[in-house]
């Protein structure tokens, strides 16, 4: 299920990677992130199927459940991480001129108040 | 139990060597001339097979967490603290983790080849303002 929910992350960042007009969104180091995570689990999903067989596509509702949980919080991980990048390096500079905006208010405001 | 960790290692190694590999372009002369297709640096290439790397590394990391088996105090990998389970997490680390590892770097260097493949087939378009 941490697979499946990975591999549709990777899809669907990978749509919206190609369909992009600019690169401002940086949504290559998440399409990247989604594939890495989906191919290491692909790995460990071989070596599963090889010892359980049959078994492995059969699993109990509550190890499904506690996977598809595991999967939205490493998706919601990875957009943090994503997320954390995108105002850090700030290719707009939204963030950049959000400060300067409240520097200024600020500064106008302290020399009213002298 | 630990697979991801020969992944990680990979990642560290990898990264040296595209930090080396940039440096190195960037000392060298630029010659670009139009005729020349444009091809895609080592160093970009690279770039790709770190992130994907670290991508991974850290979200199997988390869930490693998740399962309990990584857990923030010394030793960091619970089955360390058993030679039983130390030797299992050994052996998945030999199979499970080098499999892992195997994949991503073939899928880079498929992607690298499609890439190639990619530019070049860009670089015999026509140029601008010329007829088709």
């Amino acid at each position: 299920m941490t697979l499946l929910i990975t591999v549709f992350a990777a899809i669907i960042v990978t749509i919206k990677w190609y369909t992009r007009k600019d690169d401002t969104m940086q949504l290559g180091l998440l399409v990247f992130m989604f594939w890495g995570a989906s191919l290491m689990w692909l790995g460990d999903a071989i070596f599963g199927y090889i010892e359980e067989q049959a078994e492995f596509f059969a699993p109990a509702p509550a190890d499904m459940l506690n996977d598809a949980y595991l999967g939205l919080s490493v998706v919601a991980l990875a957009l943090v991480i994503w997320l954390v990048r995108l105002l850090i390096t700030d290719p707009k500079g939204v963030v950049k001129s959000s400060i300067q905006k409240s520097v200024a208010s600020d500064s106008k405001k302290k020399a009213k108040t002298a | 139990m630990a697979c991801f960790l020969v992944s990680a290692a990979e990642a560290v190694v990898v990264t040296a060597v595209e930090k080396h590999e940039e440096k190195k372009e960037k000392s060298e002369e630029i010659r670009v001339t139009v005729d020349a297709p444009v091809k895609v640096p080592m160093s970009r290439k690279l770039k790709w097979l770190t992130y994907m790397l670290w991508g991974g590394v850290i979200l199997l990391a988390y869930e490693h967490v998740w399962h309990g088996e990584v857990v923030p105090w010394f030793p960091f990998l619970t089955a360390m603290s058993d030679p039983g389970d130390a030797a299992e997490m050994f052996h998945e680390m030999a199979t499970i983790g080098v499999t892992m590892a195997v994949i991503i770097t073939v899928c880079w260097f498929i992607m690298c080849k499609a890439a190639d493949a990619i530019m070049a087939r860009k670089s015999q378009l026509p140029a601008v303002g010329q007829e088709l």
